[in-house]
């Protein structure tokens, strides 16, 4: 066994995972219907409701379930001759709990390990390896029945990484978290692309996390595609931004003072939405850096307070709603979605994608708001403008 | 961190050096199929013992254990001292003699088996590595038999060394023994099997359990009370015929046909003719690679 640091990103075929219209039918469902897709090195966040077909397509993709039609390969392999090839290079993270309680964290990680083809000594190594850096440590030795959550997450994570796989497949990893286990697993996966060179394709139905982690983000429902595309892209094209200001003696209706100065300067501006509370909420386009700072100084120059600003980014709705070829900010202004309301209420959790979760009527799917996204441009104003403020 | 960014940043960093190493790539060899059905197969032979596993998990097969070689042990001890010409028990009887002790063995480990794969849902992740289903089956199949033919062969060895202790007759010893051995293999092979299938039908342990016992008790019980009827109504050439229809007296029957065992049916009713051989085999066959059959089949369903 040779061992060494590690030479970086070493995924060099272009594709890691390709299908080409690849469909799975069961008798009464459809779960894949002709999916091409294309998934590169890094990590890939596949997003979908429940039932969009996402654990379908990773049981095709391990070769453990045949496709009904339509082909996909696996780092080069054909998942329907080369199955076991594939498992050999591929971990795999289930949803579900897998873990007998009365063995040891190390005890069960090592026999998987062994299970994939390590030899005794090597298997043990990585996985004293593979523990720490999921980051568990004397506890690893104690029965995994008296594990929190967050602990058994890491201990299925490691049983992926620990033959050291150029791909692994983590099925709703965050599942059950609470919000600080949440972010230590997202930091965590994408360590294992920058630190480890193991690319990705991580599930979820909350797009708002996976931006945070992924390089490049798909998105299924009801077994199709509705888009892939660079994570960036889903934000940075159209980021649009919520502004709220404060009245003053000297502008009874602040918000109208301020759309009329917005307007001056050449900022069209919206109405946030009719639900309750979001009258005052104005919605605009940031086209560059610079919106930033004038919406600041005509804030300033008004007097008024700002209440917040901040990025709001889509949600699934609206991805659906471009990928139909509407425009997204049709979706934001839609009476249909109270979600759009109040992503950052005064006084609510504060937490980056856990804000409102709602069912839009016309798609019955599952959306969720992206979530108040990272601190930017916010300081400076006369209230500090601060999402949590007021 | 790197470490020799660690190092050049600071130089009396050389215990942090030791305890971030960063990731390590894997690049030696990856054994395959057989290695890890290998693999599996010593995990299970170790967890039907208790190895590796809680100490409470290793209470009661040592302890059975221990009940099966006890008698043993007692018998030898009686016969060195009492310079017996023969053992007071055959090799191919103890097992029989024991058979309690056999089946609640099997009724404890053989959920253990099977049942903690489906409970806690582990079955994926072997299913997700190189290892396909039959190589789970097999492996799972071969370490539940090995793990009675340890519990059974066990107490014959101590027997044996003690027949050579009490210097009875060699060959004769060697002989019993060997046809002993063989008697126990097929034991262990068929229930196993029987096990197996029952234990895998349902995750719940504690319906395993139960199930295992039944299967093994009742239709023996049923089987010898209707042999007892048939041979009170001189009814002799049923015995042997019902004797297929329980796991415990098709081991019986098999051994008096092939072994030349003395036969434990009612009034020493021995099963005999090439029919009767016939039959015999076939349905130990049959019993055993319908079991692994099953299991096969049993399998499909859970993957992932």
């Amino acid at each position: 066994m040779t061992t060494g640091p590690l030479p970086g990103p070493t995924v060099n075929p272009v594709n890691v995972i390709l299908t080409e219209g690849l469909s799975k039918r069961f008798p009464k469902v459809t779960a894949l219907d002709r999916l091409s897709l294309t998934v590169g090195p890094g990590v890939t966040g596949l997003v979908g409701a429940n039932g969009a077909g996402k654990s379908t397509l990773l049981k095709i993709l391990l070769g453990l379930s045949p496709a009904t039609e339509g082909s996909a390969r696996v780092l080069g392999l054909d998942v329907a001759r080369d199955g076991g090839a594939i498992r050999e290079q591929v971990g795999y993270m289930p949803e579900h709990d897998c873990l007998p309680p009365d063995v040891s964290a190390t005890e069960f990680v090592v026999h998987m390990a062994r299970i994939s083809g390590l030899p005794p000594t090597a298997a043990r190594e990585r996985t004293a390896d593979t523990l720490r850096h999921v980051g568990l440590h004397e506890e690893r030795y104690r029965p995994m029945g008296g594990y929190s959550t967050g602990m058994k997450q890491r201990v299925k994570l490691a049983q992926a990484l620990v033959h050291d796989p150029r791909l692994v497949l983590l099925d709703e990893p965050t599942n059950g978290l609470d919000p600080v286990g949440r972010d230590e697993m997202l930091t965590l996966i994408r360590r294992i692309h920058t630190d480890f060179g193991i690319s990705v394709l991580v599930t979820s139905h909350l797009l708002g996390e996976l931006e945070r982690v992924c390089d490049h983000v798909v998105v299924v429902d009801g077994g199709t595609l509705l888009r892939s595309s660079a994570t960036s892209d889903f934000t940075r094209s159209t980021t649009t931004l919520a502004v709220e200001v404060t009245d003053t003696g000297r502008h009874p209706d602040g918000t109208a003072a301020l759309v009329a100065a917005l307007d001056r300067a050449g900022i069209r501006t919206h109405a946030g939405g009719a639900a309750p509370g979001a009258g005052r909420v104005l919605l605009l386009e940031a086209a560059d850096e610079e919106t930033y700072d004038t919406v600041r100084d005509t804030v300033a120059e008004l007097g008024l307070g700002l209440v917040r600003m901040e990025q709001r980014r889509h949600r699934i709705a609206e991805v659906f709603h471009s990928a139909a070829g509407s425009p997204a900010d049709s979706a934001a202004d839609s009476p249909a979605d109270p979600a759009a309301a109040e992503p950052g209420r005064p006084g609510g959790t504060g937490q980056p994608g856990q804000a409102g979760r709602t069912r839009t009527g016309e798609t019955g799917k599952t959306a969720e708001t992206a979530g108040p996204s990272r601190p930017r441009a916010t300081s400076g104003g006369p209230d500090g403008g601060g999402r949590d403020a007021a | 961190m790197r470490p020799e960014t660690i190092a050049a940043a600071d130089p009396s960093a050389e215990a942090a050096r030791i305890h971030d190493i960063g990731y390590r790539r894997y690049d030696g060899p990856r054994l395959g199929r057989a290695y890890a059905r290998r693999s599996l197969y010593t995990q299970s032979l170790r967890g039907a013992y208790g190895l590796g596993r809680s100490a409470r998990s290793k209470v009661l097969p040592m302890l059975l254990f221990a009940v099966m070689c006890l008698p043993a042990g007692i018998i030898v001890a009686v016969a060195v001292s009492a310079n017996m010409k023969n053992l007071p028990v055959e090799y191919t009887e103890y097992a029989v003699l024991l058979q309690a002790v056999i089946g609640l063995y099997l009724a404890a480990q053989a959920p253990q088996a099977v049942s903690r794969d489906l409970r806690f849902r582990t079955v994926p992740l072997y299913f997700s590595r190189p290892l396909e289903r039959g190589d789970y089956v097999l492996a799972k199949y071969a370490a539940m038999a090995s793990a009675l033919f340890v519990l059974t062969a066990a107490p014959l060895v101590i027997l044996y060394l003690g027949a050579l202790l009490a210097e009875l007759g060699f060959a004769e010893q060697t002989k019993g023994f060997g046809q002993g051995l063989l008697s126990v293999a097929v034991l262990s092979v068929l229930f196993a099997g029987i096990g197996l299938v029952v234990a895998a039908l349902t995750p719940r342990r504690g319906f395993g359990v139960a199930a295992v016992i039944a299967v093994m008790t009742i239709p023996y019980g049923a089987v010898s009370t209707l042999q007892v009827i048939a041979w009170d109504q001189g009814n002799l050439d049923a015995v042997p015929w019902l004797g297929l229809f329980s796991p415990i007296t098709l081991i019986e029957g098999a051994k008096s046909l092939f072994l030349g065992a003395t036969s434990a049916f009612p009034g020493g009713e021995a099963p005999s003719g090439a029919l009767l051989g016939t039959a015999y085999a076939l349905v130990l066959l049959g019993v055993i690679l319908g079991s692994y059959a099953l299991l096969t089949a049993r399998y499909r369903k859970v993957g992932l």
